[in-house]
């Protein structure tokens, strides 16, 4: 299982666009990947779940991975995280 | 543009009375939809004539004639009479001038009457001849009407198109067109389609072959023509695609001038496209009707992350 914590540093947080976003990225992978904010945890592939959590500027939020490809995912994640300035 | 319509389709259509020249009605032709109320040719007035267009009667240039000479109508009647005029048109059921009976008979030009009152028979005759003589296209697709919206469904060959309508159908839904969609444009936002009329109500269900919907399902079930307000393009799922997940992009597609709104459906086994696409159909019309469900929840999650944000803060 791969793990990461992230400080979102994002004005408008994980908004919809950037939800969408990640969702997209996430879902390439055949591991299992979970969001997990504010002790919820949704499905990352889920984008009901993921914009439920209303993840805002200032938020710490884990991302972890679980299966064949979870090394890949959570490097892809961090990437897209980065890409669209959610962290730093 | 069209190459003009008969005059005889043109009394059929709108169930015209032939006052006279009915030997001529195949030999005539309108080619533009504009109309001519020849008012001030009845003056002897001949300098701006639009001799091509339908010259409408109505009661001013009756009334008009009455106060004239059977010499002077005459010979106003005959300088209308040119040989690319297509018909005198009589509305309100007035009784047109003697001489323009004889006149247009010698001319070889049809005279018709319409109990319509002149305003009236002038938008019939307008909205007619414009939509006969626009510029029609053939598109690749069926077109449904979906709780009184037209949908038209797009995609390749074989993706599920006439299977999709037919299961429309069944749930109650109307079929316009299949395989293949005639289109033209009536006004600066409005797209029309219709089918060929080899094709009306008919469909073609491989394995089945052509079935014709109006017998099988009744009358209900079809619909002549109707205005194209969604377009929904099934396409074969591709993982590499991303589709729009929340409504909130804008696509459309360019028919003639008019960008319609476009929705792609990806198609996959195991999803019933005939419900997804009623309730695109649901969706676009609530939209329409100024709901926007995207919309709604964005702004609700705005509201919570700032919530979650203030809430971070003073942690």
């Amino acid at each position: 299982m791969e793990k990461r914590d992230f400080h979102i540093v994002a004005e408008t947080g994980i908004h919809a666009r950037p939800a969408t976003l990640l969702v997209q990225s996430a879902s390439k992978f055949n591991s299992d990947i979970n969001l997990e904010y504010k002790g919820k945890s949704v499905n990352l592939k889920s984008i009901m779940g993921v914009m439920s959590l209303g993840v805002g500027q200032g938020a710490d939020v884990t991302i972890s991975a679980e299966g064949t490809d979870e090394a890949d995912a959570i490097n892809a994640i961090v990437d897209t995280m980065k890409k669209e300035g959610l962290t730093e | 543009m069209a190459e003009g319509i008969l005059i005889k389709q043109l009394v059929n259509d709108l169930k015209l009375n032939v006052l006279s020249g009915s030997e001529f009605l195949s030999k005539k032709k309108v080619t533009t939809s504009d109309l001519s109320r020849p008012d001030f040719e009845m003056t002897g007035y001949f300098s701006y004539y639009p001799q091509k267009r339908l010259q409408l009667f109505g009661l001013t240039e009756t009334a008009f004639a009455k106060g004239m000479t059977s010499q002077e109508r005459s010979i106003v009647i005959r300088r209308m009479c040119q040989e690319d005029t297509p018909a005198f048109v009589i509305s309100t059921g007035l009784i047109p001038p003697v001489e323009l009976i004889t006149e247009a008979s010698r001319a070889g030009i049809p005279v018709l009457g319409s109990d319509l009152l002149t305003t009236r028979l002038t938008s019939v005759l307008t909205d007619y001849l414009h939509s006969q003589l626009a510029e029609r296209r053939s598109m690749h697709g069926v077109l449904v009407d979906v709780y009184g919206l037209g949908v038209l469904i797009t995609g390749d060959s074989g993706v599920g198109k006439s299977e999709t309508a037919l299961e429309l159908i069944k749930r109650g839904h109307r079929l316009i067109a299949d395989d293949r969609v005639d289109v033209y444009q009536r006004d600066e936002s409005t797209i029309v389609g219709q089918a060929p009329k080899i094709l009306k109500h008919l469909m073609e269900i491989r394995g089945i072959g052509i079935i014709d919907v109006m017998n099988l399902f009744g009358a209900g079930a079809v619909r002549e023509h109707t205005t194209i307000s969604l377009i929904v393009n099934l396409e074969n799922w591709r993982a590499d695609q991303n589709y729009d997940r929340l409504g909130s992009e804008e696509d459309t597609q360019q028919i003639f001038d008019v960008p319609v709104p476009k929705v792609t459906i990806p198609v996959k086994v195991g999803r019933n496209l005939a419900i997804i696409i009623e309730v695109a159909a649901m969706n676009f019309r609530a939209k329409s009707m100024g709901y926007d469900a995207t919309k709604v929840f964005e702004q609700n999650l705005s509201s919570l992350i700032k919530e979650n944000s203030d809430e971070d803060e003073n942690k």
